[in-house]
Formats: C-alpha cells, structure tokens, sequence
C-alpha cells in the first residue's frame, strides 16, 4: 500500500475526512470569532471598535452561509442530511449541527443585523427602485416604522440578542471542537480541552479577518483607517492569542509527561508526517511570530504605519497558524494508525468533490458573498444611496 | 366604575403604541411560528413510520438486513444429499471442516441442484493455503512445504480430501477427478 | 373522539394495510425467529487460528463486500522476547489469500481474526448523528443503509477500525454477523468456513451454548477494555501485545 508505512488496520489506509473537513470548523470559527468581535462593542461597550461592528456581523453572515457547502460536499447522501432536523440523534455532538446552525443564522445572526439596519432598511426601500426597492420592502416586513421609540426598543433588542449570541457563538464552534474530543477511539483528538481550544483560536482567527477586512476595504475606498480601532482590535487579538497558545501548550505538555501508549506514536508522527503543517506552519510561524511581533507593537512605542503593517502581518500569520491548527488535529488524528503501529499518508485530490480546488473555492466564496452584503447593506456611515445605486 | 376589571384609557392607549413601536419584532417572531409550523408539518410526512419502535432508529431496517440473499448454503444443507461423503469425512481428520470452506459458496446449487454445478477446486492451491508449513503457524498443525512433500504432484494424487489422514485405518480411496 | 361507522370502515383496512407493512418490516415475521430470545457474539480461539484466510473470502462473497476494504480480516503478529509494546503485525490484503512463509524462529507467532464486536456500549452508534447505526434487540449493530449520510463519524469513533465507507453506496459499512444467516439459523459465513473451529458463533442468551462453559474455564479477553466499549468478540488466549 503506497504512502503507508508500519501496520494499519485494513480500513485505516484512506482517510475518511478530507480538507473540507479542516475547512468547516475553520469557517465557522471565522464566523464565531468576528460575532464576538462585534459583541466587544455593542456588549462589552469597547467603542473603539464601532467602525468594524456592522462589517463584522456582515462577516460572520458571509461565512455562515458558505459554512454547510463542505460539509454536503463531504456528505456520502447529502440529499439525506434533512434527517439531521427531522430525527437528531440525542447523543451525538453532530447532531446538534443542524438546530445550532440554524439558531445562530436566524435567532442571532440575521435578527441582530436586521435590528441594527432596520432604519437603514426602511429609508432605502422608500428611497431605491426595481429589484433593489422589491428587496428592501420584503427585508421591512411591511413595517414602516422607524419612530423614535421604535428605534430604541430595537436597540434594547439587540442588546439582549447579542448578549445571547455570545454562548450561541461558543455554542456553534465549541460543539465542533466536542465533535473531536469526546472520541475516545482517537488519542489525538479526545480531550476535554478541545471545545475550548477551538473556541479560543477561532476568536483569534475571527477578530484577526475582521481587521485585515478593515483595513484591506477601507485602503480599497481610499478612506483612512482608524488607528485607534486597529489598536484596539490588535490589542484584544494579542491577549485572546496568549489565552490560546497557553491552552495548547497545556495539551502538549500534558501529553509529553503523561505519555500514555499513544504518545511514543503520535509523538513520531509529529516529528515526521506533521513537522510542516505542526511545528514549522502552526507554531513557529502561525502563532510564535505574531505573537512576539503583536508583544512589539504593546510594548515598543511605532509609529501608525509600521504599526498597522506589524497587524496586518500578524493577522495573516495568524489566519494560516490557525487553519494549520485544524488542518492537524483533522488530518493529523487520521494519519496515525489506532493500533499504534503505523501511519499513512494524505493524498489530495485536486479536481475531485472533496480536492483542493473546491477547497480553495469554498474560501473565496464567502469573500463573493460578503461583497454582495455590503453592496446590499453597506456598512459604512458615510455611504449614501446614490454611491451604493452607482456602485452596482 | 371597576378599576381592577376595565383597563384606563392610558393603558389601552400605552398598549397600542408599543404594539406599533415594536409590532415588527412580532412580525419577525411570526415568520419563526410559521417555519416550525410547517417544519412540523413536513416532519410528520418525511419520518419513516417504523423510527422509534426499538430505539433511535428504523425498525424496518431489521427485516431489510435480515432478507439479504445468502451465499453459503451451510454444511448441514450439503450433508443432507451428500450423506455418503459427509459419513467419509466425519471419521477423518477433516471432521470439522465445513464443506464450503473448501468448495466455495454453494447456496446456488443447493437451491437448484441440476442446473448449477459446482467446480472442483483445485486442490495445488487449496490445500496449500492451510498446510503450507511456516513458523507462524501453531506447531501442533499439520504443515509440510509443498515443494519437499509431493515435488509438485497434486494433493489429491495420494491423499482423499475429504479423509485425508493415513493413520489406523480411516483413511479412503484418493478421490478421483480434480484437477491436475 | 366520535368515529362515525363509515369513518370506521375506512380507518380499520388502512390500518391493517399499515400494520402490515410495519410488521413485514421486523424480524419477527420470519417464522420461528424472535429477536427478544437471542443475544449473539462471537468466540475466536487464537490457538486454533492458522491464517489460511478463509474467513476473509468467504466474507467477502457473502456480503459483497467492496476491494480494499473488509467486514473481518486477519493479522499476524510477530512479538520479539520481552518487547511487547512493540510487536511486529502484518495483514497483507486483510489476510486474505493467507500470509507469505514465515521464516525467522525467534519469538512467537499467531494469528488474531478481527471482525466488529458487537458492542454493547459502542461509541459508533452513539455518534451517528440521525439514528443510521444501531444496536438490533437481540445484540446485533447494524447500519440502516438508506438512512445513512455517509458522514462517516461512526468510522472515525470504532476503536477497532472495523468500519469502512463503501465505495459505491456511498454509505457506512461493516460485519453484520451476517445478520441475513443466523436469523435463519445458519452460523457467519466466516464460521462456516473457518476449516479449525477458530471461530465460533455463540448466542449469549442460550443457556446451551458451548460458549458459557468456555468463558468459565478458559482465560479469555476483549479487544481494548480500557474502552469500555462492551465488546461481545471474546478471545481464547489473546496475547498482551495484540493491538
């Protein structure tokens, strides 16, 4: 059997989770990671970052609506997973996906961005024509009022909604984190400190796409960036990736000095099939380098440039050290044998259904999509109707 | 005038302003009701009617597992016209050995006996999957090296399959045909 | 509730048509078979074992079971003098057409037959997330195979790595204890073509199974307890180095 080496269990040789597997929890951890970004504003009152709280939600509305496109894709029946609503399995983590998912798209998600555009909304559809004004009157649902009052019941609303959105953000990552650690069969998986890996290194991966969307889209609109939101940002990105990185180290330290009969396997598939993806991508280069060059920018006093380059090196150091973190605990908890004995290798396909092409697609889709949101619902304060009609 | 039954021209107009204040938030609310509504609705229809009867799962799917076809007749299917050769072999060291393990599936034969006929295994390959010494193998098991043993002659040429012992007495004629 | 006697005449035949169908569904409409009398696993003596593959292929035929992948399969270990942690296991093409010669002498050599085990308390049915797994009344875990996603979950969660994604249908797979036999009182495919009794068929609720008098007087172990998993695959002298 090329690619595998010692001995495998028969049915081990072909991973059975693929690269749409390390992408879901990555998108939905995005998701999670930018609703906790807009809650440091509207819950926790961190004005600082009012400029990115719309586009934020935008955000995790964009990647929320691509997030069940890999799991179909990986699905043997997709045409089946109605059954994930109609009979839920009550012990199974996977379960859940479908009322989670759905909880946090409509209770959470799509009711606090209506809350907070309603008034945009109304004004549009009074003010727009065609297709656009047919949009905006169905998004009013047939309400027109925008009163004073109206407006502040709205806000107390969404208050409540986002401080609910909160767990149901943690709810919607940590479950995919549980997915893995509560399996008992796989050592490199079956943890307890798994959800809350997840969790925090989503909120990191999250908060840092919501900057570099900042920025990137503000330098586009060739409008200046505000350096106080970005510092703020960064500042919160730092500390919450201190929190992950100590969680991590937890786990590997743990493992190191219990080593349990899985250790002496796992330990040389890291140092052999995982050394790229694990210690090179994710560690040194994915979470060590941002955080020393995020230390830097807390520490050392730089001006607004080197300062705003420093964040935007450390995000995208950050985003790969975080999508090599799912890539690991996925594909590395399947290259290694559970008798112990043996490992295999990876092959990716690149035009099949589950190869590297639909997986780059499936990245970039939700780019496709957050573009229409803000042509739909632009975030920005200053943007009138004329700019956004022109704009199409 | 009752106060606590009728509510005050104030309470009534109060109420009518928030209904139009946050009416939208309970259009918003309907749109949930009428999803589940009809979620309930499709769900009674799409939920196979025999899910639950033993557990999380469809109970029907028991019966459909259980009706698969089968391949192997069992040796008790064999021995019931085969009776001659299974009385051979139950005074031999091939006792235990179930017909099909070395003749194959043949549930399609004991179904329609004179349209299906059974192949004669090749007894060079056959017998070589388990006699074929090796230090893997329990001691105590009857192994040889093919090549030193029979020098390439078939199994068959001085051993019965079915009795292939030579000790006291139980061993049969060599059967005949086979292949070579 | 007030039914007319015309809502009757109509609700009693639908009715029956229903029942009908409910119960052609069941085991219990094959004659003489009841899921309730009958609690099955299975014996495998690894001293009996020679690795010949039998049991492989006759599996294969029986079940159709895909290349490549394998409802049961056999490895060879090869355990040095004192290392036990680290044992020397082969199972090329799942032990199917048998294994090459053996030539070392030093340490030991035997043969371990793998198949699902039936768990009592298995962690695949508790992960398939609508219900496509499950254990049967009388013991037996079976996949609902026009239920299931093909998410293959309940892969990643066997400890035994008996589960596989067949590759045509799309769904997941594995032994059946070829539920279609002894529900019609035949043994496995596996059993019936074992040629040294090593492996054995046994009904745990039947208190005339040979199975209950071996259990109390031989030395007998599961596949990894430290699982817990409940496993009914009972093994006759199975060597702590066996994974």
């Amino acid at each position: 059997m090329s690619g595998v080496e010692g001995f495998m269990y028969p049915n081990e040789y072909a991973l059975q989770w693929s690269i749409l597997i390390v992408l879901y929890p990555f998108i939905t951890g995005l998701v999670a990671g930018a609703f906790i970004l807009a809650s440091l504003q509207r819950v926790f009152l961190v004005q600082a970052v009012k400029p990115t709280y719309r586009l934020a939600l935008l955000t995790a509305l964009a990647f929320l609506l691509d997030a069940p496109l890999p799991l179909q894709l990986h699905l043997g029946h997709p045409e089946r997973s109605p059954e994930m609503y109609f009979t839920p399995h009550g012990t199974s983590a996977m379960a859940m996906f479908g009322y989670v998912y759905l909880w946090y798209l409509m209770a959470v998600l799509a009711f606090e961005i209506w809350l907070d555009y309603r008034r945009d909304i109304v004004l549009w559809s009074q003010e727009s024509h065609g297709v656009l004004r047919a949009i905006y009157k169905i998004m009013t649902l047939g309400s027109n009022n925008i009163s004073e009052r109206s407006l502040r019941i709205d806000d107390k609303v969404g208050w409540i909604v986002t401080l609910v959105g909160i767990p149901s953000a943690f709810l919607l990552h940590g479950y995919v984190g549980f997915i893995f650690g509560s399996i008992k069969a796989n050592p490199w998986w079956s943890s307890p400190l798994m959800p809350v890996v997840f969790i925090f290194s989503a909120m990191v991966s999250g908060i840092a796409a919501v900057m570099l969307l900042y920025m990137a889209v503000t330098k586009l609109r060739s409008q200046t960036i505000d350096i106080r939101c970005v510092d703020t940002i960064a500042m919160y990105m730092f500390y919450i990736f201190i929190i992950d990185f100590s969680l991590e180290m937890l786990d590997l330290v743990h493992r190191i000095y219990e080593a349990d009969e899985s250790f002496r396997s796992l330990n040389f598939m890291v140092h052999t099939r995982l050394y790229l993806p694990h210690i090179i991508i994710q560690i040194i280069l994915g979470t060590i380098t941002p955080l020393i060059l995020l230390f830097l920018t807390q520490v050392v006093h730089l001006n607004e440039v080197a300062r705003k380059r420093l964040y935007a090196v450390s995000g995208c150091l950050a985003l790969i050290g975080i999508f090599a973190m799912r890539w690991n605990v996925v594909i590395g908890g399947q290259l290694f044998s559970k008798s112990f004995l043996g490992y295999t290798t990876y092959k990716i396909g690149l035009v099949t259904r589950e190869g590297l092409l639909v997986a780059i697609g499936l990245t970039i889709l939700p780019l496709l999509f957050l573009w229409a949101l803000v042509k739909l619902l632009p975030p920005w304060p200053e943007k009138n109707l004329y700019e956004a009609a022109a704009g199409d | 005038m009752d106060y606590h039954s009728r509510p005050s021209r104030y309470a009534v107009l109060r109420r009518q302003r928030f209904m139009k204040d946050a009416g939208h938030l309970f259009r918003f609310a309907g749109l949930f009701v009428i999803a589940f509504l009809v979620f309930l609705l499709v769900r009674g229809y799409v939920v196979p009617k025999t899910f639950g009867q033993y557990g999380h799962y469809r109970a029907a799917a028991i019966g459909e597992i259980a009706a698969r076809p089968v391949k192997f007749a069992g040796h008790q299917a064999c021995e019931a016209c085969h009776s001659d050769i299974a009385d051979t072999k139950s005074k031999g060291k091939h006792a235990r050995v179930n017909c099909e393990a070395c003749h194959g599936a043949l549930a399609a034969h004991a179904d329609d006996p004179t349209s299906v006929k059974p192949v004669k295994p090749d007894t060079a390959v056959l017998c070589a999957r388990c006699h074929t010494a090796t230090a893997a193998k329990p001691k105590a098991f009857p192994q040889v090296d093919p090549a030193d043993h029979s020098g390439g002659a078939p199994c068959q040429t001085c051993h019965n399959p079915h009795s292939p012992g030579f000790d006291t007495g139980s061993a049969a004629a060599p059967a005949a045909g086979g292949a070579k | 509730m007030n039914i007319s006697r015309r809502h009757l005449l109509i609700l009693l035949p639908a009715a029956a048509v229903a029942w009908k169908y409910v119960e052609a569904g069941t085991p219990e409409a094959s004659p003489n078979y009841r899921m309730s009398d009958h609690w099955w696993g299975m014996l495998i003596d690894i001293p009996k074992c020679i690795g010949c593959g039998n049991c492989v292929r006759a599996c294969q035929t029986e079940n159709d079971v895909p290349d490549g992948f394998f409802r049961t399969w056999v490895e060879r270990y090869h355990v040095d003098d004192i290392d036990m942690t680290n044992p020397e296991v082969i199972s090329p093409d799942g032990g199917k057409e048998g294994f090459p010669v053996a030539k070392e002498d030093e340490g030991k050599y035997f043969f371990v037959p793998k198949l699902c085990n039936h768990c009592v308390d298995s962690p695949c049915t508790q992960v398939c997330p609508v219900g496509a797994t499950f254990i049967s009344p009388d013991g037996v875990v079976l996949v609902d195979r026009k239920y299931c996603l093909g998410c293959a979950y309940c892969v990643q969660a066997c400890p035994y790595g008996c589960r596989y994604l067949h590759p045509e249908k799309r769904v997941a797979d594995k032994c059946t204890l070829c539920y279609h036999r002894i529900t019609k009182g035949l043994t496995t495919a596996c059993c019936e073509a074992c040629p040294t009794g090593a492996r054995q068929l046994a009904d745990l609720k039947n208190p005339n199974d040979p199975i209950h008098e071996f259990l109390r007087t031989h030395s007998v172990q599961i596949l990894k307890p430290q699982m817990a998993t409940g496993a009914k695959v009972y093994y006759n002298d199975l060597d702590g180095s066996v994974r």
